[in-house]
């Protein structure tokens, strides 16, 4: 409250300090930030963003056989390994010419589905709104909770919780109510992911050309059911986020401008039309707007393009501040897409990775996260997009191009509609949720617990088809296919985080180059040729600080928030690495209590 | 008296363990998190039973872990891990996910991966700084997944960071200040309750309360992983009457398309992947071997058959053709209900009326 009038009351010579964050807990993956903070004026005037592990997927990967490929990308990730494998065997049925049969799309789609339930839940419940409970509120805005006490909320009747401030106890961590009915569902859905796909995290049953699930109707009844057992849950965390978020703009004016950028938006679309696909380069465009999430390029609030063939030649890996040898003087892997459009060489599927060590600088050279940009043709820009989190860049991406049709889920232009059927306590709800002023950290949060109802609600729609495939005898799950001599392949996927593309050159049927492009990379990029900063640090750099407490006992909770706004999942920033570090002039590390109950 | 002093005596002498201990976990090895997420999957118990103390048996336990951990990270999170690198903080339980990087291939400046920066120098503090400095100290060490029991994925051939398992990095005769060596939970992620199982023994030893766990010749527990995932297999019986899937279209024994359990230490069929739900061949899912000390290189190419497989399958044939045969032939028979259920004017049971009497 304070910050805002100091802002506005002109500004004051600066007093800067150094501080750094790292790691950064509560997500997964080593991630460090490092900020020049102006106590002063209370805002972030500096930030670069860096990660310290380097394992090397497309070194080890080269010369290996293709069919493997979904399998070890899996391991990319620990929390969403089965994006991974879905999107390399999308990438590797292009590369075969094999379109799995439609019962093991729709098998793809509910393990999908779960997946983004399962892994937004845990994550906005368990790890994001510690940054919002009481314990955290009170140790870095005690005015806040003094006020959240005396606010009703004004979804109450839905939820159950009589003010704000008693939503945020009942996230404190371990022991709130919501903390531990979100693992509780956290765990149904993983079960549910279980019946689709095997095993959590790295996947059991999905191969290139379909999947091994044993299409048998307890199946699918026993995702129902615990679907149905969830689905309340999911009408309550989006009247809570609601309130809360609502609340924060209310008792912080001005809180919009923290994380707050341009909007520079990208979805690569997610959920496969089962009638559509076909996985051929030619056709591309044509399924990927059949997608159930439509995937989008979306800059200042307007959607540049749709066209998947688009999005993929616009593909651009950028150095600049990262440990690597340039590749612009190797041979192409891929001269022409399919199509017969140039390919550029910073594209993935040209990508040499010639790994450089050296002192991280920053200054300099700071981070083994390279940079990719989406190269606009209409400006010449390199735009540093970034997946709001996920289902920030999902929802927009997806109101805007107006495609999505379903029972359960319409795209308005200006929204999505979103009907959940009848629960245990709660009647059939329809939510909407609607474009957004900014794209900043509490909307990407918001936009959360919207796309697990979106989730769910494709679910039913998957749910009702492939019972109905089954009940018609109709049960194939896999097509069986050869590995070609020479073939390339992408396959465009979204992680539960955002943006997932795969690029795959096969020679002499090994692998001669693979290349994953996770979300993480995307957000967590550092500057790139040009300078332009990453998401993480664009969003943060200039960034108000809301925190009440001074240098002294500085937890940085503005800045977290935003950090986490993101969803960082730093194991998938394939290529880190870091550097030896650099001697700040003032370090100051700040501290929260030294009990980790 | 003389039984009840002797019961005193017994309590006295009874090995008494720690009513408190701390949980180091550390992810910063060359790992994806999964196993983490995957710990956070396990009901049988959960790790919110074990924080909140509802497990009885155990010492309280401050599990310090950064994914789950309510602080905002950097210093306040490491404060612990400094603590106990000083010596200061007893006893904990030392876990460590991720596989362990070769330090030593390095020329000049670099990392593999970190853990925090030196607070004297700002340079990132390696992984390998932390278990040099922590493992000695530890109660007991233990190591989460396969990447950190025996290397994983990313120890695969043509890897360019020499990565290794733990055991491999502290020397297989590392022994914890408890007397227990490295306790390895492999599994590619760790299955859940195999986890939490494992660290409740653990657990319950430190607390005086249990012997230590009884670990195999590769320091995996033997109750979990004593068996083949062929003899815990749904499939089984196919393989025994030389039914085999030619894809994955088939409920039938995958042997012939990529299965590798007869060989495999594992329990996941038998166990399912949480709840009793999902697992790998009875699901329909390949077993990759992802527990193994070897995996994944000598399993690769995945989906192809194992090279035994060829072999094994063929000598079964014959004699699981005529298994199969005879076994149809009853199998048709107790398909039929015995002549004796009608509605007819007759008893044909065989029932005896003078036996009412
Ligand atoms: S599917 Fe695998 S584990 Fe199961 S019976 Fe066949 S070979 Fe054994
Ligand atoms: S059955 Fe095989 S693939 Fe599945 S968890 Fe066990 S070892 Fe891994």
């Amino acid at each position: 409250m304070t910050t805002t009038d100091a802002r506005t009351s002109g500004r004051k010579p600066a007093q800067l300090v150094d501080m750094n964050w790292d790691p950064i807990t509560r997500i997964i993956g080593n991630l460090g930030i490092y900020t020049k903070i102006d106590f002063a004026n209370r805002e972030v005037v500096e930030c670069h963003s860096t990660s310290s592990l380097f394992r090397g997927y497309s070194v080890f990967m080269k010369g290996k056989d293709p069919r493997d490929a979904g399998f070890i990308t899996s391991r990319i990730c620990g929390i969403c390994g089965d994006n991974h494998t879905t999107c390399s065997n999308y990438a590797q049925q292009m590369a075969y010419g094999v379109k799995p049969p439609k019962l093991a799309e729709h098998i793809t789609n509910l393990g999908e589905a779960a997946e983004y339930i399962f892994d937004h839940t845990l994550f906005q419940d368990n790890l994001v709104f510690v940054d919002f409970c009481e314990a955290m509120v009170k140790a870095t805005n005690p005015g806040v909770l003094a006020r959240a006490e005396r606010t009703d909320a004004p979804r109450g009747d839905v939820h159950g919780y009589r003010t704000i401030a008693e939503i945020m106890k009942a996230f404190n961590p371990f022991e709130g109510e919501v903390y531990k009915e979100a693992l509780k569902v956290s765990r149904i859905t993983r079960e549910m992911f279980c019946l689709m796909e095997g095993r959590h995290v790295h996947p059991s049953t999905l191969y290139p050309g379909g999947v091994g699930t044993m299409p048998q109707p307890s199946v699918f009844t026993d995702y129902l059911s615990r679907l149905m057992r969830v689905i309340d849950f999911v009408k309550k965390a989006v009247a809570m986020n609601d309130d809360v978020f609502d609340f924060f703009y209310e008792a912080l004016p001005g809180y919009e401008e923290v994380g707050k950028r341009r909007i520079l938006l990208g979805c690569w679309g997610a959920f496969q039309n089962p009638d559509v696909v076909d996985y051929r380069y030619a056709t591309m465009n044509e399924w990927g707007k059949a997608m159930y999430v439509t995937p989008g390029i979306v800059v200042d609030g307007k959607l540049v393009t749709n066209n998947l063939v688009d999005i993929n030649l616009g593909l651009r890996i950028m150095l600049g501040s990262s440990f690597y040898e340039d590749w612009v003087n190797e041979d192409p892997f891929v001269t022409h897409d399919p199509l017969g459009n140039p390919v550029d060489m910073r594209h993935p599927w040209n990508q040499t990775t010639v790994p450089v060590p050296q002192k991280r600088d920053f200054e300099g050279n700071y981070s083994w996260v390279m940079s990719p940009r989406w190269y606009h043709p209409g400006t010449g820009e390199h735009l540093a997009l970034d997946t709001g989190g996920g289902p920030l860049a999902r929802l927009w991406s997806t109101a805007l191009s107006g495609l999505v049709d379903t029972p359960y889920v319409k795209a308005t232009g200006g929204g999505i509609r979103i009907t959940l059927p009848k629960g245990e306590k709660l009647p059939e709800t329809t939510l909407e949720w609607r474009i957004p002023k900014w794209s900043n950290t509490l909307e990407r949060d918001r936009a959360r617990p919207y796309f697990i109802a979106y989730a769910a609600a494709m679910a039913l729609q998957f749910l009702e088809e492939a019972m109905g495939m089954l009940q018609s005898g109709d049960t194939k799950v896999f097509e069986n296919f050869e590995v070609p001599d020479e073939s390339i392949g992408c396959g465009f996927h979204e992680a539960v985080r955002g943006v997932l593309s795969h690029h795959l050159v096969i020679r002499d049927k090994k692998i001669a180059n693979y290349h994953p492009y996770p979300p993480t990379p995307w957000n967590a990029s550092p500057r790139d040729i040009y300078g332009t900063p990453g998401p993480y640090e664009d969003a943060v750099q200039g960034q108000p600080i809301f925190e009440e407490n001074g240098p002294d006992d500085f937890k940085g909770v503005d800045i977290m928030r935003t950090v986490r706004s993101f969803d960082p999942c730093l194991p998938c920033g394939v290529h880190m690495y870091m550097g030896k570090g650099k001697t700040l002039s003032t370090v100051h590390s700040p501290t929260y209590g030294a009990n980790h109950g | 008296m003389t039984t009840q002093s002797g019961t005193t005596e017994t309590r006295a002498d009874a090995p008494r363990g720690f009513d408190e201990i701390t949980i180091l976990w550390i992810s910063e090895g060359m790992s994806c998190d999964g196993d983490t997420v995957s710990l956070t999957a396990a009901g049988q118990p959960s790790i919110e039973d074990v924080v909140l103390g509802l497990i009885p048996g155990l010492p309280r336990v401050n599990l310090v872990n950064k994914v789950l951990s309510p602080s905002l990270g950097g210093e306040d999170f490491l404060a612990p891990y400094r603590k106990a690198a000083r010596g200061e903080l007893e006893p904990f339980i030392l876990v460590i996910e991720g596989s362990v990087p070769n330090q030593n291939i390095i020329e000049g400046d670099g990392y593999w991966t970190s853990f925090g920066n030196d607070p004297a120098t700002g340079e990132p503090q390696t992984l390998n700084w932390w278990i040099d400095q922590l493992a000695p100290k530890a109660w007991a060490v233990v190591a989460a997944g396969t990447c950190a029991t025996f290397g994983g994925i990313h120890a695969m051939a043509g890897n360019p960071t020499g990565c290794m398992g733990l055991a491999d990095y502290l020397g297989w005769e590392f022994k914890a200040r408890s007397g227990l060596p490295v306790v390895n939970v492999p599994g590619c992620p760790i299955q859940p309750e195999n986890f939490m199982e494992t660290l409740v023994w653990v657990l319950q030893h430190a607390a005086g309360t249990a012997p230590p766990p009884p670990l195999d010749h590769m320091l995996r527990p033997q109750w979990l992983f004593g068996k083949t995932v062929h003899e815990g297999c749904d499939r089984a019986a196919y393989y025994e009457q030389a039914d085999f899937a030619k894809d994955y279209n088939s409920p039938k024994c995958q042997v012939k398309v990529g299965c590798w359990g007869p060989v495999v230490n594992c329990n996941v069929p038998k166990r399912g992947w949480m709840s009793g739900i999902g697992g790998c061949p009875n699901v329909g899912g390949i077993c990759i071997g992802c527990t193994m000390p070897s995996f994944p290189d000598a399993f690769m190419p995945f989906m192809d058959e194992p090279p035994g497989g060829t072999l094994s399958s063929m000598v079964i044939k014959p004699y699981g053709a005529v298994i199969r045969r005879l076994r149809g032939l009853t199998n048709d028979m107790v398909n039929h209900e015995p002549r004796w259920r009608h509605n007819k004017q007759k008893l044909t049971s065989g029932y005896d009326p003078h036996w009412r009497a």
